[in-house]
């Protein structure tokens, strides 16, 4: 699609929850959920475990589907779109990077490319490319997960899911895991990349810093709702008692490094 | 040695003996691994199978083996030739370890690597080839090394409904009370097992992923 196509189109937001709830063995996980994603925006779900941020995420991509409602990808219901077509067009990162272990750094991040049948000469290059976009040296394409530091094999599962160029990437707490100074590398690479790439991100995190840090808004959830959408200067003085709560959480460290930074 | 000087002056019948014996194992267990393998993937794929099917593949085990050589005499086709019927035995038993290691391989594939694999947009098919069975592959292969290995053991019992063997010699030996023409069924069937299980091992190693 040309990016100047004439306006009379309908913008469509490129996800929007309709009235979405999941419950699964009588347990309300997701009730009365709407949220629209703009188009290029990193939208973060905010909550504690539970609070039903990563069941949201998994209804994007059809790795679970609502009791009620619907999930709308650029306007069109998601079950309209055949499933395994919808997947391979979103991108989709989870914590533990979940790479094959059987398969090669080159491999991993080739694999949609050749599910969908690229020849193998573009799959390199892609491959290539994309190993440069995530900082990752060259040499490292014939090593096995297994030979990779936490940091590498989670910029190894990004650039796996930006292989295909989808326009959708799905996060799912992908630097939880990571050691505080890479989270921070990471972060920060992943504010550029995204600066240049323009991608629809839904990014799920428990970390306040990190929502503040990385998202155009914040979707704040607690057991299976939103609370509130947003900017992330806003939320700094939103008087949501949620919000609030979260602030004092993280609080302490927030207004000590300000504190530091201002003396 | 009375026993080496047996096996050398019945080098020829020994051969033979052996290559029957062969036979029984190496049919068998193909049969067990064309059936054991797709139905240890259908019961890891839906839960609600894998109670009965390994119950029954169990209770097949505790069959003792020559009971079960004399309940399968009755069935047409199979009890007119003894080595169909043994084969037949041999496979069933074969069955349970063969089930059980794919299931469990299948299994053990760390649920993060299958949500990835799904959430990418493979389909059922490319994730059992491409991400299932090669990370099952050396609990697999583990499973058939014990159904071998216990294959030619039992497959000496098949001697006693006549359907040849090393198993030959054994009885033989035991109706003379002849140790050494024991051992000259016994020895070799030994040596089939420990080359077996070495052999299946290395390959295990080798496709073991990393």
């Amino acid at each position: 699609m040309p990016p100047d196509a004439p306006s009379v189109a309908i913008e469509f937001a490129a996800i929007e929850f309709r009235d979405v709830s999941y419950g699964v063995a009588g347990t309300q996980v997701l009730s009365g959920f709407n949220l629209e994603v703009q188009r290029g925006e990193t939208l973060v779900l905010l909550g504690r475990s539970g609070s039903g941020k990563t069941t949201a995420l998994k209804l994007v991509n059809r790795l679970i589907s609502p009791t009620s409602g619907e999930v709308r990808v650029n306007g069109v219901p998601n079950t309209d779109i055949d499933v395994i077509r919808l997947r391979r067009g979103i991108g989709y990162v989870i914590q533990d990077a979940g790479l094959f272990p059987h398969f090669t750094v080159e491999r991993n991040i080739g694999l949609v490319p050749r599910i969908e049948g690229w020849p193998e000469e573009r799959i390199r290059e892609r491959v290539q490319e994309m190993m440069r976009i995530v900082s990752m040296p060259a040499e490292m394409a014939t090593r096995y997960p297994h030979q990779l530091s936490g940091g590498q094999r989670q910029r190894v599962g990004v650039a796996r899911a930006l292989a295909a160029d989808p326009n959708i990437l799905l996060m799912d707490e992908p630097f939880g895991a990571l050691d505080p100074l890479t989270r921070d590398e990471l972060q920060r690479e992943f504010l550029s990349l995204q600066k240049r790439l323009h991608k629809t991100v839904i990014f799920v995190t428990h970390d306040l810093r990190e929502a503040l840090r990385l998202g155009s808004r914040i979707a704040l959830m607690e057991s299976g709702q939103l609370v509130t959408v947003l900017a992330p200067a806003e939320f700094l003085r939103c008087s949501d008692p949620c919000a609030k709560a979260y602030l004092r959480a993280f609080g302490g460290d927030h207004e000590e490094s300000m504190h530091r930074g201002a003396l | 040695m009375n026993v080496f000087r047996f096996i050398l002056q019945n080098r020829a019948q020994v051969v033979e003996l052996t290559l029957e014996h062969l036979w029984l194992v190496g049919l068998s267990t193909l049969f067990a691994a064309v059936i054991g393998i797709p139905l240890g993937i259908a019961i890891a794929h839906r839960p609600r199978l894998n109670k009965p099917v390994l119950a029954s593949a169990n209770i097949i085990q505790t069959i003792p083996s020559l009971a079960l050589f004399g309940f399968l005499l009755p069935l047409p086709w199979l009890g007119e030739r003894a080595d169909r019927l043994a084969i037949l035995a041999l496979t069933l038993y074969a069955l349970l370890p063969i089930i059980r290691n794919t299931y469990t391989g299948i299994r053990g594939v760390d649920p993060a690597v299958l949500e990835a694999a799904r959430g990418m947009g493979l389909t059922d098919k490319q994730l059992l080839y491409q991400v299932e069975l090669p990370l099952a592959v050396s609990v697999i292969l583990s499973g058939l090394r014990v159904a071998i290995v216990i294959s030619i053991g039992l497959a000496t019992i098949a001697a006693a409904i006549g359907a040849g063997g090393l198993g030959e010699f054994i009885f033989r030996g035991l109706a003379m009370v002849d140790n050494s023409v024991i051992l000259a069924g016994a020895i070799p069937a030994a040596i089939l097992a420990l080359s077996a299980d070495f052999g299946v091992g290395l390959l295990e190693k080798r496709l073991r992923t990393r």
